[in-house]
């Protein structure tokens, strides 16, 4: 029982490969194994979504995945959406709209809003409050990351749309 | 939060996987998407020394829709079935019910085998394919066997299938007429207060047949047959639909929990099947 097993999981692009036991979360591998602190722990209960990450081409919530589950998986967090010097038009909506107040939901409110928005690129306010309906902002700030989302959605248009 | 230590296996096929149940008995269980599982792991309610990850089992992930049939693979979610315009065409039911599941990272998660084999009268599909008069399929070490959903649940958690067993799909007949799945729910994420699915058959401007069942209103989803007989024959007017919601409160037993008493529960019941009857009734 509990042995440490072998896991290799591919984080932002970047090959990991490390010992833990199977009932780590994923959560806890990401932040303190690899000290990838971009998701957070919320709730820690799979309601908040804080802990958003991309695994696979699904929004999951890491802290209600193990590791041993996400051994060979493609994680995409915070941090491998954009930073300080190539901020996404996500993040870079969410600083011009005001999408953030004390900023802990904003990671993954971020994250899922890149997936939703790959599966939608025009969404209506509903389609947007709907399909965000897993992350929760207790600033409640709700309308300005609507409109930040709103934002970002018109401005990756534009940009494909001149790519085109 | 910490689960206790458990063995991880991830079997790339069924033998593998029945296998290791066979080798550890009840002390081992199967995960699908694992967010009814993993949660009770967390608060060490349930207790899995051996925990079977059917991610890479081949074969059950498959929506399958041959002529008057509907085979759905355990291991599809909630998300799949929303995405999937054919069956979403053939059995719009599914997707208006799979859409009111939990929120979208939760739906990426989730499966139709996990939902309906865990047996927590809180989830969505049991009552749902009661409705729909679908079948179960469980393998086991003598093979297959099938079991119909509105036979299969017999308390919180019981369920006709063995520990041995493995739920590997659901199937149903395309299902005619109208149809509604209704849900009263506290907030995005939250199980029903009550949840109704509702298909109606009309043959001129009559009913021709119905099928109603519910959800978290007892310690297993309802089948209201007589509920369904109560439309039979009418025209589907006021009083023919407080007849359904008169039978259907004779068959749920509800109880007290943070979702409101037993008096509330009944209400809301009424209340949702009523919107649920009346919107099957719609589009018909």
């Amino acid at each position: 029982m509990s042995k440490k097993q072998h896991y290799t999981i591919t984080v932002n692009g970047k090959e990991e490969e490390f010992l833990a036991e199977p009932r780590e979360l994923l959560i806890y591998t990401l932040r303190e194994r690899l000290n990838i602190t971009g998701p957070h722990i919320g709730c820690e209960t799979s309601h908040c979504g804080a802990c958003t990450v991309t695994i696979d081409g699904k929004s999951v919530k890491a802290c209600t995945m193990f590791v041993a589950q996400a051994d060979g998986k493609d994680v995409t967090t915070i941090e491998g959406i954009g930073g300080p010097d190539n901020l996404h038009p996500l993040q870079n909506a969410f600083k011009e709209h005001h999408g953030l107040q004390c900023g802990y939901c904003t990671p993954g409110m971020i994250t899922r809003a890149t997936k939703f928005l790959e599966e939608n690129p025009n969404p209506t306010e509903e389609e947007i409050r709907f399909g965000m309906a897993g992350n929760i902002c207790r600033c409640t700030g709700y309308q300005n990351i609507v409109k930040s989302i709103q934002a970002a959605a018109a401005e990756m248009s534009a940009v494909r749309e001149a790519a085109e | 939060m910490i689960p206790a230590a458990f063995e991880y296996y991830r079997p790339k096929d069924m033998a593998g996987v029945l296998s290791i149940l066979e080798e550890h008995g009840d002390d081992a269980r199967v995960m699908a998407g694992g967010h009814s599982l993993i949660p009770m792991m967390k608060l060490r309610m349930a207790d899995v020394g051996h925990l079977i990850d059917l991610q890479d089992v081949e074969g059950m992930s498959e929506i399958d829709i041959s002529g008057n049939t509907i085979r759905i693979g355990a291991m599809v979610t909630q998300h799949d079935i929303i995405d999937h315009h054919a069956l979403s065409a053939a059995a719009p039911i599914l997707r208006e019910a799979a859409l009111q599941i939990a929120d979208p990272q939760v739906r990426y998660m989730g499966t139709v085998g996990g939902n309906v084999a865990n047996g927590d009268p809180g989830n969505d599909m049991p009552g749902l394919m009661q409705c729909l008069d679908a079948t179960f399929h469980l393998t086991g070490p003598d093979g297959e066997h099938t079991v119909a959903a509105r036979d299969f649940y017999e308390a919180a958690y019981m369920t006709a299938r063995e520990d041995d067993q493995v739920l590997t799909a659901v199937s149903m007949p395309k299902p005619a007429g109208g149809h509604a799945y209704e849900k009263q729910k506290r907030k995005i994420g939250d199980y029903a207060t009550a949840a109704a699915a509702a298909l109606i058959v009309k043959d001129g401007f009559t009913c021709a047949s119905a099928s109603i069942a519910m959800t978290n209103l007892s310690d297993t989803p309802v089948y209201s047959e007589a509920a369904g007989a109560a439309l039979v024959g009418t025209s589907v007017d006021d009083a023919a639909v407080g007849a359904a919601v008169a039978a259907m409160l004779g068959d749920i037993d509800p109880t007290e929990d943070n979702r409101g008493p037993i008096a509330f529960k009944k209400h809301v019941a009424g209340v949702i099947l009523r919107r649920a009857i009346e919107r099957a009734w719609s589009r018909a």
